[in-house]
């Protein structure tokens, strides 16, 4: 029940917004987001019957309109989807892209897309709701994006499609494999334990994974795309679409091809972490502020990955928390660089200065962000890449300690972009600046409580992912 | 066999009405009420409520998949003639007889799909040509359609002596025109099936090929669609196509196994250069139409897998590929045909003037793609899970995927020419209320086949 509603609403509300005229839009976006962020709320505390629906859907090919929540992973990644709507609609209000109906009616049909990947129970409908998540956010960005916005959103899609498109072969390949052929998750994995399926169809759904991470060296599209997405749907793009990447390895990859992923493991821990590094360089060479949050968001989830294919099981809970919290806490960074954006009507550092001066509150956020960017004990962060450094060093010792460099090169972007931002001289462009409107500070003062309070006292969380740990390792 | 009668009766009758009527309306509404009562026709023999017969020596056998690709082809040029009839009959004088033709072509078609002697066969691929010739050229004051009648005229001859070579080498190893026929030879202590069939059989597969424009027998393609009157190319390119491919599964159904192992051989590659040639060509092509062309030789390419998988999902895979490949492309061309500038930048800026016929050609374009949630989708997906239940090499699959990722390219560039450019997008005429209500009916029927298929499938059984 639960399920088809977190996908059922936004759709309904994203058909009804292309035809609306006007600001009422704009409420409407925002209501239909915060009842689907009620909906993934309840579904914490609802009891398990709610939480999946099964359906007949393509009789002559076995496969099945098959919606669960099976764990904590999976509330995990609904909440995150869920709360970061309305924080995305509340924050970029004065945006020129969020003045047209079709921006918001693509913007939900985009939720309902990244609902279903996170829910999807049939490999069918999974990669159904995969490619249904990417249309709607190739139009926002090709319409509302930067300069070079065709030709980057394009290298984005056709990279996504042929990844995805590889996958469906996998998927295919996999169905006949089996005794009786089915699509459904549990199916598949329960025969994968059998030991039936070839490696090279791990490489096939990898390479779809690994392209939406995105990790090195298939991250090419990604700096640009952020850069030229218009910045709502950028916050979209890192802080819940790159979560469908790492949500698949560990719902779908590792269950299915167990053997597999312990064989190559080697390869993708050493690309991430040669991609982490190489990201956290490339970060601080960085003069437009949103190709740096870019790449330092490759670093993260170069770590993630990593993690996901080296830990052990407090590895991935750290993994497990830390998608949801690098989902807030890049979007924090977002709305501050959007805000940014808005008022001195440009991204490039060399350009700002003395921002402290003109909006303390904004600048005062800006460092709490920043500063959860580094990871700093007390913010929420912290735990996660503790718990992943601490299993990626049981794994291999000198692989934690050239992946423990990007710490120091993310403190030197981090704070020399926030030194650049906030501190220094007042120039003619920051000159006029003023501090930021109500939303911006509201959406951003609740992602920083939300930072200090899960850094604080995150056992929550780890309870909550915990059954979708045990189940994993349990099945390896 | 109501089909075959009633299409050939109305096509007679649309002859007398041209020099009996002078209103060319009236033509129009005419081939209309006639496809509707052929339609009609084809219906009732499918559910066995009422036919005509009339013994036909065993030439002809109808049964469910062939009176239900009837079914299709005569509801898709219903369609078509709906969506594109005022422009039928503005090409040029002969207004009727444009629709008498198209009468023929569908008889052709209900012989190619009921055919049970290589005799028919023939019988139904020239009735199907010959008109093709005729409307290829019927813009005949423009000297590019002229050529291309010409080209295809003469090309299409040869590939008719092939095949009539082919039914003929058959005949001599089999001794009958039967479709089931076999000519076995004693070889070396073993029995095998005589060189003069396969030899016969490869003619007879050349000349389909050449038909459905499969590489490497394509090269008239891409000049008979572009100087044919744009109406009249979508047409051939769609309906007609898949007719051909009902026709050549037909034929290797029958006759499965008689390629032996070399069949393995050569049917993949030419699945892949089909794909190759049509996939990489459209790429670097500036004007729609052009492109449209060699995108319909990269869709024969994946149709190609039903023929490699021959099984039951195949044939069910062929049907749902013709049904979401005709609409779109039929759809397209409509739209091209108002157009004034066949480029890419001739579409640009179309979305703001024209919402909803850009909607409903992003649609279109978003099936022939194979995007999920377009019928298109799962046309691919049927032939690709056809090919590997046959055991088809996943190598095979990978290759026909990429270039469906190729196929975006070229695919999406009529997508942002309409929504992220700017542009004026100069029609000939407005679209009127009625031609905008098909185009969007198009669009929905494709994304209703595109979340359940197997609404379409139901019919084939019940």
């Amino acid at each position: 029940m639960i399920p088809v509603l977190l996908i059922a609403l936004p759709i309904f509300s994203g058909l009804v917004a292309f035809f609306m005229k006007g600001q009422s839009v704009k409420s409407w976006a925002l209501l239909s987001s915060l009842a689907v962020l009620g909906i993934s709320v309840w579904s914490l505390f609802s009891n398990a019957s709610l939480l999946s629906y099964d359906q007949a859907w393509l009789p002559s090919i076995g496969s099945r309109f098959n919606l669960v929540m099976q764990d904590g992973l999976s509330k995990l990644m609904c909440l995150l989807t869920a709360l970061s709507f309305p924080l995305v609609f509340i924050s970029t209000q004065q945006n020129n892209s969020n003045q047209s109906p079709q921006f918001f009616a693509l913007m939900l049909l985009t939720q309902a897309g990244l609902m279903g990947v996170f829910l999807s129970a049939d490999a069918l409908l999974f990669y159904f709701f995969w490619e249904l998540a990417l249309i709607p956010v190739y139009f926002l960005c090709s319409i509302w994006g930067g300069e070079k916005r065709i030709a980057v959103t394009f290298k984005f899609f056709i990279y996504t499609f042929v990844g995805s498109i590889l996958m469906l072969v996998g998927i295919l390949s996999l169905y006949y494999m089996q005794g009786t052929p089915s699509f459904a998750w549990s199916s598949l994995t329960a025969n994968a334990s059998k030991g039936i399926y070839p490696n090279w169809a791990f490489w096939l759904f990898f390479l779809a994974f690994a392209i939406k991470m995105p990790i090195f060296p298939l991250h090419t599209w990604q700096p640009d795309a952020y850069e030229q997405s218009p910045t709502p749907v950028t916050m979209i793009l890192s802080g819940v679409m790159v979560k469908m990447g790492l949500f698949a390895v560990i719902r779908w990859l590792l269950p299915l091809f167990p053997k597999a992923s312990e064989q190559f493991a080697w390869v993708i821990v050493c690309c991430s972490v040669i991609g982490m590094i190489y990201a956290s360089l490339l970060a601080i060479r960085q003069d437009d502020i949103k190709r740096l949050i870019a790449y330092s968001s490759i670093a993260h989830i170069g770590l993630m990955s990593a993690v996901i294919f080296s830990g052990n099981a407090s590895g991935m809970s750290g993994v497990m928390i830390q998608m949801f919290h690098h989902g807030i806490n890049v979007i924090g960074l977002w709305i501050v660089a959007n805000a940014i954006e808005q008022k001195l009507g440009t991204r490039s550092l060399s350009e700002m200065g003395g921002l402290a001066q003109k909006a303390p509150s904004l600048s005062i956020l800006l460092v709490v962000m920043s500063l959860a960017n580094v990871a700093l004990p007390l913010t929420n962060a912290f735990v996660g890449e503790f718990l992943m450094f601490n299993s990626l060093f049981k794994y291999n010792i000198w692989l934690t300690a050239v992946a423990g460099i990007s710490i120091i090169l993310a403190a030197v972007y981090t704070l020399n972009m926030v030194q650049k931002v906030i501190y220094g001289e007042l120039n003619t462009l920051t000159e006029k600046a003023t501090d930021t409107s109500f939303n911006v500070n509201f959406s951003l003062a609740l992602i920083a409580i939300l930072i200090i309070v899960m850094g604080v006292y995150p056992q929550p969380l780890l309870d909550l992912t915990k059954d979708a740990v045990t189940q994993l390792f349990a099945q390896q | 066999m109501n089909a075959i009668i009633v299409s050939a009766a109305f096509g007679v009758l649309m002859m007398f009405a041209s020099f009996l009527v002078s209103n060319k309306n009236v033509y129009r509404y005419l081939a209309i009420i006639g496809l509707t009562v052929l339609l009609l026709a084809n219906i009732l023999e499918t559910y066995a409520i009422w036919s005509i017969k009339f013994d036909s020596f065993l030439q002809l056998s109808f049964e469910r998949f062939g009176l239900f690709f009837n079914s299709i082809a005569i509801a898709a040029t219903l369609f078509y003639v709906l969506l594109s009839g005022r422009d039928i009959v503005r090409v040029g004088n002969y207004s009727a007889e444009y629709f008498v033709l198209i009468f023929f072509i569908l008889c052709g078609v209900s012989i190619i799909t009921s055919y049970n002697s290589l005799l028919m066969l023939f019988l139904g691929i020239e009735i199907i040509s010959i008109p093709l010739y005729i409307l290829t050229g019927s813009d005949k004051k423009n000297l590019k359609s002229n050529e291309a009648a010409l080209k295809y005229f003469l090309m299409g001859a040869f590939s008719t002596g092939l095949m009539l070579m082919g039914i003929a080498l058959s005949y001599g190893a089999v001794g009958n025109f039967g479709l089931e026929g076999r000519g076995v030879v004693a070889f070396g202590g073993s029995m095998r099936v005589s060189f003069l069939e396969v030899a016969g059989l490869l003619l007879l597969f050349i000349s389909m090929s050449f038909k459905a424009s499969a590489a490497p027998f394509h090269f008239w393609t891409p000049d008979v669609y572009e100087g044919a009157p744009s109406v009249f190319t979508s047409f051939m390119a769609t309906i007609v196509k898949a007719t051909v491919f009902i026709g050549m599964i037909k034929l290797l159904e029958a006759r499965t196994g008689i390629f032996g192992p070399t069949w393995q051989i050569i049917l993949p590659l030419m699945i892949v250069l089909t794909l190759a040639v049509g996939n990489i060509t459209a790429v670097f092509q500036q004007s729609v139409k052009r492109m449209l062309a060699y995108s319909s030789i990269a869709q024969a390419g994946f149709m190609l897998f039903a023929l490699w998988s021959a099984n039951d999902m195949g044939r069910e895979g062929i049907l749902l590929y013709s049904v979401a490949y005709t609409l779109a492309t039929v759809g397209i061309f409509a739209v091209l045909v108002k157009m004034k500038d066949y480029t890419f930048d001739g579409f640009n800026g179309l979305a703001a003037k024209q919402p909803l016929v850009a909607a409903s050609v992003a649609v279109f374009v978003l099936s022939l793609a194979g995007i999920p949630l377009t019928a298109g989708f799962f046309a691919k997906y049927f032939m690709l899970a056809s090919a590997i239940k046959s055991g088809a090499g996943v190598w095979l699959l990978v290759i026909a995927v990429i270039f469906a990722a190729v196929s975006v390219y070229y695919y999406f560039r009529l997508i942002q020419a309409m929504y992220f450019k700017e542009g004026e997008a100069e029609m000939f005429e407005q679209p009127t209320i009625s031609f905008k209500g098909m185009l969007a009916l198009f669009a929905v029927l494709l994304i209703v086949l595109g979340v359940a298929p197997s609404l379409l499938f139901n019919y084939l059984y019940f």
